[in-house]
């Protein structure tokens, strides 16, 4: 008995002893991000960086609806698991104030990265809380959400003119939500398998609410004050109403059964020849210039998503920031990373393995603009973005709003003005809980 | 039966060559596991049942308060929380039943001699073998309105099986129902060939008809072990979460794991999770007691 007890101790020693001194030897960072081609770039691009310093970086990913919750689990247990993550921008509320993320001020002022990144993207992806000039990331990925449409549909003589007989005005990518919808009911044809768009309708993470966002930002509504937190009156406006209203009304022009969906589905909108318009976060734009993964690659076109009716135009941000995670055992190491990272050189040649750089200088390009037919769409909603609460409370605020919202839209149950005065209540309460109203 | 093997060791044995004892022995076997469930079991129980009274959130770093039975008040008149319940039971009935008659039915059919009978019984035993994530994502794609062969092969349209708030939930039922039948099959097949076939022979013999014999010869001998099977499934389907996470976003098909899920991970409430997670393991064990006082009543006659 005593034998075997030893042996499997000496066993397990020698493990942990081959484990250590293997950690010891060969520096390593690891970077956690979501599973997506922007992840694929990310690691591409380091590979310059372990040829450059000897440094092994590895990006690991996860699927996207277990991100936020893999990361949190690893944050809260203290674990050392992942040197830097590229976390959501909702994410730095709670990464700061909970001590999850190092406090990059210092280096961010040293490096004068204020006048280097574009300022929305300092706004969202590092600033927290906002206006405050503490920083918690290096803008890494910038991304929002964008349209892709189907040309050939909308370029067809017989339809330009069928379009101009029923709705007064030439059909033309639209401007405004009230043509997006327009368009939307005029290529809805269920008869022949073709459907007017495709929306965000998933409610298990932050999709729908990215989708709904967006209509209330450009119909002139907002979610609340995120500095005071004032949320009544704020996102149950009429104006707020109105966008989720429009958000509601272009459902009824989806494909059917579209009650969980996501990039995938709506990329599949495109691809499969279903839609004529279809919503999604910029990076997952890609796969449709791609013949191999897009059969109407050549006719597929792209636009910044339209105004509200009264000129307003915004868009809902994406996009993450790149932070050092404060229980790691390379934190200096981490910020050598984020200093070769932060170079120009860096930055270019980061937007061109097809990452979207947040840097100024390279957005403001040419070559970058005209990279991909997309790029250009990207750039002007770089300068019209907004987000959603980014509090530590927000995954609790999210889940209310989802709650409230998702029945109303996907089930048709209730009216907009309901569904929002009961979010407003359930986020007043929440706040209220956290104590944000001192 | 233990204590009968264990005060023979074989003197000539390695173990008895070492001058290990039964004790020892018994020790090695038992001691990992007991352990093992203490530790991962156990302790986290009774951890947790400490956490449901305070206001502790696991991703905050402030100091967590006693508050008491707060959290238990709070979700029992938390109306979002009743609903969940009612979506669960109506969950629980639907599914369950459909399971019953079907793995029955299947048992009931399979219970006779006729070519090829193992394969086709292993085949019909594959469901209950696949991850219940995978069957989810496999059935998501079959009720699909635009490629979805389901509506096809009936003839439905677009009927959209899981955007629709109504029918999402019993799609989700459905396919618990296509998973979960060969279970009760396979336990029902169990106790059917157990039936002394002398009462089949005897009851030929005074000619009773096909409905008398199922009703006083078939069902009585087998209602035990359907109702074994009827307690697993129960509590099965009370604490499903895989197949309706992956399946649909439906608040009117979110069971109350889905919500306890939620609550625990996602908004890191984690006192009131765990309040949640013990109003229903409750539930849970009264449901079984309920069960298995009527199996033991069953079992008497």
């Amino acid at each position: 008995m005593r034998k075997i007890v030893t042996s499997v101790i000496a066993g397990i020693g020698l493990a942990l002893a081959c484990g250590t001194s293997v950690r010891a030897q060969d520096k390593e960072l690891t970077i956690f991000w979501a599973e997506w081609d922007p992840a694929n770039y990310l690691q591409e691009l380091v590979n310059d960086y372990t040829a450059e310093t000897g440094v092994k970086v590895t990006v690991q990913t996860t699927p996207w609806p277990d991100f936020q919750t893999k990361a949190f689990t690893e944050f809260n247990a203290h674990g050392d698991a992942y040197d830097m993550v590229v976390g959501d921008s909702q994410w730095l509320g709670a990464g700061s104030t909970q001590g999850h993320y190092v406090d990059l001020t210092d280096f961010f002022n040293q490096h004068k990265l204020g006048d280097v990144m574009a300022p929305a993207t300092i706004k969202y992806y590092a600033e927290y809380p906002g206006g405050s000039g503490k920083y918690w990331a290096i803008p890494l990925e910038g991304d929002a959400i964008g349209w892709s449409y189907r040309k050939d549909w909308f370029e067809d003589p017989k339809e330009k003119e069928a379009f101009k007989a029923k709705y007064g005005y030439d059909l033309a990518v639209p401007t405004t939500y009230a043509q997006l919808r327009d368009i939307a009911e005029f290529f809805h044809r269920p008869d022949q398998k073709r459907y007017g768009i495709a929306i965000y309708t998933d409610n298990s993470y932050d999709a729908m609410a990215m989708g709904v966002e967006s209509s209330i930002f450009s119909h002139g509504g907002d979610l609340g004050d995120y500095a005071t937190y004032k949320v009544d009156g704020i996102i149950n406006s009429k104006e707020a109403v109105a966008g989720l209203e429009m958000y509601k009304e272009l459902y009824k022009f989806t494909p059917p059964g579209w009650g969980k969906t996501f990039f995938v589905e709506d990329n599949q909108a495109i691809t499969g020849g279903l839609a004529a318009m279809s919503m999604n976060f910029f990076a997952f734009f890609p796969p449709l210039v791609n013949k191999a993964t897009n059969p109407y690659a050549d006719v597929t076109g792209f636009f910044a998503n339209p105004a509200g009716p009264d000129g307003k135009r915004f868009a809902a941000l994406g996009g993450q920031g790149i932070s050092v995670v404060s229980y790691s055992k390379n934190k200096d190491e981490s910020m050598k990373f984020l200093e070769w990272f932060i170079k120009d050189e860096t930055q270019k040649k980061w937007a061109e393995l097809g990452g979207y750089t947040c840097s100024q200088a390279v957005l403001k390009s040419e070559s970058f603009q005209n990279a991909t037919p997309y790029n250009k769409a990207f750039y002007d909603t770089m300068f019209m973005v907004k987000d959603f609460w980014a509090t530590p409370e927000y995954a609790e605020v999210l889940d209310q709003l989802n709650q409230n919202i998702y029945p109303f839209v996907v089930g048709g149950k209730g009216t907009a003005q309901e569904a929002l005065d009961k979010t407003a209540a359930d986020w007043k309460a929440t706040f209220t809980k956290y104590n944000r109203y001192k | 039966m233990a204590s009968v093997a264990l005060t023979h060791l074989d003197p000539a044995s390695r173990a008895a060559a070492r001058g290990w004892s039964d004790l020892t022995i018994r020790n090695l076997f038992i001691i990992p596991t007991l352990v093992f469930l203490i530790v991962f079991n156990i302790f986290p129980l009774i951890y947790s049942l400490g956490y449901s009274f305070t206001n502790f959130a696991a991703n905050r770093t402030e100091p967590w308060q006693f508050v008491g039975l707060q959290n238990y008040r709070e979700l029992l008149s938390d109306d979002h929380i009743w609903s969940n319940f009612v979506i669960t039971a109506k969950y629980v009935i639907v599914s369950v039943a459909g399971q019953m008659i079907v793995g029955f039915g299947l048992a009931l059919l399979l219970n006779r001699s006729f070519p090829m009978k193992g394969l086709i019984t292993t085949l019909l035993l594959l469901p209950m073998m696949m991850s219940a994530a995978v069957v989810g994502l496999f059935w998501q794609l079959l009720y699909s309105p635009s490629w979805g062969p389901i509506n096809y092969v009936f003839g439905l349209g677009d009927f959209a099986w899981l955007s629709n708030p109504d029918s999402a939930l019993y799609a989700v039922a459905i396919t618990d129902i296509w998973m979960w039948s060969p279970f009760v099959m396979l336990l029902s097949l169990a106790g059917l060939s157990a039936v002394p076939q002398h009462l089949y022979e005897a009851a030929a013999i005074d000619r009773a008809g096909w409905w008398y014999t199922f009703t006083r010869i078939t069902l009585p001998l087998v209602s035990p072990i359907l109702l074994i099977a009827l307690i697993f499934r129960t509590m099965e389907a009370f604490k499903t979460f895989d197949i309706a996470y992956t399946m649909t976003t439906q608040p009117t098909a979110e069971l109350i794991a889905i919500r306890l899920y939620k609550q625990a991970f996602q908004q890191w409430d984690t006192g009131k999770s765990c309040a949640l997670a013990y109003i229903v393991l409750i539930m849970v064990l009264a449901i079984t007691n309920l069960y298995v006082k009527y199996l033991n009543k069953v079992k008497e006659r």
